[in-house]
């Protein structure tokens, strides 16, 4: 491999749990991360994408160290930072930064915008050339806000306008790489389309690496150049955008495509229906996960969790011992929870 | 069922629904504060009892000044203006246009000069106390909170024990033993120890009470996204404190302190009342209302006038105290 | 709802209101509503002369942002403002019953039996401390106080099962947070139907659901609706939730309708700009994957302080097509190309069917 597409981070048998205790016993641990392995390029968006508890914002969260990983590895530019101390990890912060997705709690509301975006120059003692002012209002020149607005409040600012203000507090490091944690959920339909345009130009323009999480497959699409889909605490499905949109494999990435409501089609949309909800992580189903809810679902599926892997000459990696092919709409195979 | 869970939830959210608007309103470049200094200006009680607390403070701080103007000293003895028994002579326990208040009976110590300096003790011991408790509360407060795990479970326990024992007895047992510990009974103790010594007990007990607040807020915080975001930057733990987190707490540490001063304020009078507090020679007001009690009913102005200025002054902090909390947090309160 | 006076909007007292009388109109006709708020900092006109019926058995998504007043819509309706803040004009009529102006108690006894609500959150919506069958046959009872606990009892598992819970007698005695989010959704769903309501309004009812959850709950809320033929009110602010269970759409823009018509209409051959903005905005599944979307520039405007004539028209790429007047003049929501499609737009048919077929169609909806 040239050093071209060396991975920027690297993530092998990422694992979370998180112990349960009933008085001073532990009663066993919700497994939220259970073995991730990924890599993002530098300069690559890459997409989690999964429901809720899935695990993605918690996978977000050891990625910038937020969260310390039960085991597994996290590689960042060829250094090992999974259990690096604060000091260790001063200079990497600087590369890497997260950005969250409500924009109400993640802004220090007794901080001026000045204040708030200078934040991370200011607990690394960093001076740009040119003063520390000069370089907040580029920063928020860059995200599309008034640079003189300098001295306001946060209470003084829309939704999106704020998320642009925790974007510019994230740029402020120059970072290679962002955290992404759901940045367009929390904002208005009209807002959520100039947030995506301002992260996917910033991409653009400053060579940046994503990990873009988001439960929506339609956000996802537009952003991200491959896209991991996760259920319960696993990847069942990762590789190209336009191959896991266009002819995924799994199961259950067909079923999450079929059940989102697009514009684009009156009536009810979608044909595959999941019956049930998401297992608790804190007694996952053996063998695959989401043999629970699977349509294909053998006793071979409750015995052996199957490995991420290609399957069927396609050009993503699938953990499904059954997995679709052809292009994405009707299931095929076995018998279809069928509606409508 | 008075209102089902429905309605509930529903009630909630037309309150935040009509409270939104508030956020939205563009106040253009005003801060935090600013909104609270709007708020509070246009509230008249606040104002009323702000200028109240203003003119009892300057009492306080300009005693001296008074005290030359109006020509008499504090401990200065007027016998003259006695009777045989030691009664002030005049009307209304000797009001008169050299002494505003009248006179002490017995000793015949000028009132209003004497309540000048009392409201100088009173204030020096309540706000020293408050400002002593407020910053041991913040600092165990914000420690415990932030940090949880077993430091939050030790300074909660300590908080509990120093809840549980009992305040007056323990200031009644601990204030002479200390006094005795460095002076002989026959001793004067100077003014300056038997402050430091109320400030130090009172402190001893009033700190809880803020740790608790600021513990609570802080648990509240601490999970919220701008602070991960400080973490993510690298920040050391006191930006997170001191930076991040203590101002969002400001506003319920400023309303306790503000309803604490009052309480010391009666706290001290009550134990210079049982005779644990100052010496004689300091004026105070528990001093005085202790020794005008002998004579409520032949001179009830001596009463009166400690009385009636004790009262506005606790009441006058109460009342701002409130308005400050309302200012502070609109939605509170209505 | 103590203060809430019906204040007839601009005409004199209205005599017509013909047809609701007699049961075979639209179930709920409500005719120029106005809600304000007093609040600290001024008069909030959180919705501003909205008029819109469903008929039994049809559903209308309302769509629009926060602070659009779609929400405040519908606890208007519901009587569940807050009355000593809040003043309601206009006419809602449920069942051919005059609602505005109506006392509390009476509002009270239409809730629940006629018109019942389904939140966003159902964990908050639901009561922590008792179980959820209970809240469901209490809910039931206070509408038949005749029913025994057995009946009550009986009609909650019922309907529990109805909504596609498994096991409902064993449910019943759960709390709800051992219920899943879809689960207690369903709940939530069974609970406001165990009265058999005729107006159901749902407030971005999936909107804390996972896509494969809300497919489902979607699903079950058209089936209820074959079942039980009452009239739902959708609020949204998806409009591929809308596209998929709506028959009619109503487009709120800060307190005003902006356009109103059916789903094909509106979805298809949308006539406000704003509308165009939503669907141009909005990422697709369909497609061209790298173009850059279209979004509406700008921020919702204040309640308190709306701009002067069309409130939209500082984000609106064409307000200068006809001078000044989009600046001026607050546009009427006005007939558009067929019966019962409604906008309120300054720019004229043609110049609307040009601007939709030349610049907006290119690059969003039609992608």
């Amino acid at each position: 491999m040239s050093a071209e597409t060396e991975p920027l981070l690297s993530v092998r048998g990422l694992t979370k749990h998180f112990p349960v205790r009933q008085g001073l016993r532990a009663r066993g641990a919700v497994r939220a991360v259970d073995g991730l392995d990924f890599d993002v390029r530098p300069g690559e968006t890459l997409g989690l994408v999964g429901e809720s508890g899935c695990g993605k914002t918690t996978t977000g969260r050891m990625l910038v160290r937020l969260l310390e990983p039960t085991s597994g590895s996290i590689t960042f530019a060829g250094r090992d930072i999974t259990h690096g101390g604060r000091r260790e990890l001063r200079g990497l912060r600087q590369d890497l930064q997260i950005i969250f997705q409500d924009p109400y709690a993640s802004l220090n509301p007794r901080h001026t915008v000045g204040r708030i975006v200078a934040m991370p120059l200011q607990v690394n003692r960093i001076t740009p050339p040119g003063g520390v002012k000069k370089r907040v209002q580029e920063l928020l020149e860059l995200v599309g806000l008034n640079p003189e607005h300098y001295n306001r409040y946060p209470h003084e600012f829309s939704g999106g306008q704020r998320q642009r203000i925790g974007i510019a507090r994230a740029l402020a490091l120059k970072p290679k790489l962002i955290v992404a944690d759901e940045p367009v959920s929390a904002l208005d339909v009209s807002i959520q389309a100039q947030v995506i345009n301002l992260l996917r130009d910033l991409q653009r323009d400053l060579d940046l690496a994503f990990v873009f999480i988001a439960h929506d497959l339609a956000v996802i699409r537009h952003f991200c150049h491959r896209v991991a889909v996760m259920y319960l605490g696993t990847i069942v499905e990762i590789g190209d955008r336009d191959t896991i949109y266009t002819r995924p494999q799994h199961p259950y990435t067909r079923a999450l495509l079929s059940a989102i409501p697009d514009v684009t089609t009156l009536g009810p949309a979608g044909r595959i229906r999941l019956t049930g909800d998401v297992p608790t992580p804190l007694n996952p189903p053996s063998g695959c996960r989401f043999r629970t809810r699977c349509w294909k679902a053998t006793d071979h599926c409750a015995t052996e969790e199957p490995a991420l892997t290609t399957r069927d000459d396609g050009g993503q990696l699938t953990a499904c011992h059954y997995p679709e092919s052809g292009p994405v709409g009707m299931p095929t195979g076995e018998p279809v929870e069928v509606s409508k | 069922m008075s209102l089902s869970p429905v309605e509930g939830a529903a009630l909630a959210e037309i309150e935040s629904s009509d409270q939104e608007p508030d956020e939205k309103k563009r106040l253009v470049g005003r801060s935090p504060g600013q909104l609270v200094w709007a708020r509070l200006r246009r509230d008249r009680t606040a104002m009323v009892s702000g200028v109240v607390l203003a003119l009892f403070i300057l009492a306080a701080v300009a005693a001296p000044l008074i005290q030359r103007l109006y020509g008499v000293s504090p401990n200065q003895q007027f016998g003259d203006l006695l009777d045989a028994t030691g009664m002030p002579l005049g009307y209304v326990g000797g009001v008169s246009g050299d002494h505003w208040f009248g006179l002490e009976p017995g000793l015949g110590r000028d009132i209003f000069i004497r309540m000048i300096y009392g409201i100088r003790t009173s204030l020096l011991i309540a706000l020293g106390a408050a400002l002593v408790t407020t910053t041991i509360g913040v600092v165990l407060g914000i420690v415990a909170g932030f940090l949880g795990g077993v430091v939050d479970s030790v300074i909660s326990w300590i908080t509990d024990v120093a809840l549980a024992l009992p305040f007056l007895i323990f200031a009644l047992a601990v204030v002479p033993t200390f006094s005795l510990r460095f002076y002989g009974p026959r001793d004067a103790v100077p003014t300056w120890f038997a402050v430091t010594t109320l400030i130090v007990v009172f402190a001893a007990f009033g700190w809880t009470g803020t740790a608790r607040l600021v513990r609570g807020q802080v648990v509240s915080l601490r999970e919220r996204e701008f602070v991960e975001a400080a973490r993510a930057s690298g920040a050391g733990l006191g930006h997170m404190l001191f930076r991040q987190l203590l101002p969002n707490i400001w506003a319920p540490i400023l309303v306790a302190f503000s309803l604490a001063v009052p309480s010391y304020v009666t706290g001290e009078a009550a134990l210079s009342f049982l005779g644990v507090g100052l010496p004689e020679s300091v004026p105070s007001f528990g001093r005085m209302i202790y020794r005008s009690i002998d004579y409520l009913q032949t001179d009830p102005a001596y009463v009166f006038f400690p009385g009636i200025t004790i009262f506005a002054l606790v009441l006058a902090f109460n009342l701002f105290g409130d308005a400050l909390r309302d200012a502070l947090d609109p939605k509170s309160s209505r | 709802m103590g203060r809430s006076e019906a204040v007839p909007s601009g005409e004199p007292d209205r005599p017509e209101v013909p047809e609701q009388r007699s049961g075979d109109g639209p179930y709920l006709q409500v005719r120029e509503l106005r809600v304000r708020f007093d609040t600290e900092d001024g008069v909030v006109r959180a919705v501003d002369g909205v008029s819109f019926a469903v008929e039994r058995g049809r559903t209308l998504g309302i769509v629009g942002e926060s602070g659009s007043g779609k929400s405040v819509t519908s606890l208007a309706i519901l009587g569940l403002h807050n009355a000593k803040r809040t003043t309601i004009s206009g006419e809602i009529s449920v069942g051919g019953r005059q609602l505005v102006g109506l006392r509390e108690e009476e509002i009270r006894r239409l809730r629940g039996r006629d018109m019942a609500m389904i939140f966003q959150d159902p964990l908050s919506a639901l009561h922590p401390y008792y179980s959820v069958g209970r809240q469901i046959a209490e809910a039931y009872r206070v509408h038949h106080p005749r029913a025994g606990r057995r009946e009550a009892r009986s009609r909650a598992v019922d309907m529990l099962g109805r909504v596609g819970i498994p096991q409902p007698a064993k449910r019943f005695d759960q709390y709800p947070h051992e219920f899943s989010g879809g689960m207690r959704q369903r709940a939530m769903i069974a609970m406001a139907l165990v009265n058999d309501p005729d107006l159901l309004i749902a407030d971005e009812p999936t909107t804390a659901l996972d896509v494969t959850v809300q497919a489902q709950i979607l699903d079950l809320l058209a089936d209820l609706q074959e079942e039980f033929r009452s009239a739902i009110i959708l609020i949204t602010h998806d409009l591929g939730v809308v596209s998929q269970v709506a028959d009619d759409v109503l487009v709120m823009y800060a307190g005003r309708a902006v356009e109103h018509g059916s789903v094909e209409r509106v979805l298809r051959a949308p006539q406000h700009p704003y509308t165009w903005g939503l669907l141009s905005s909005v990422p697709s599944l369909h497609g061209d994957a790298d173009a850059d979307l279209v979004p509406i520039p700008g921020n919702p405007p204040s309640l308190i302080n709306l701009p002067s004539g069309c409130a939209f028209h500082p984000r609106c790429r064409w307000a200068d097509v006809n001078g000044d007047r989009s600046r001026i003049e607050v546009p009427e929501l006005r007939e558009a190309g067929q019966a019962g499609h409604l906008v309120a737009c300054h720019l004229s048919a043609a110049d609307r069917e040009r601007i939709y077929r030349d610049e907006v169609a290119q690059v969003g909806v039609a992608r």
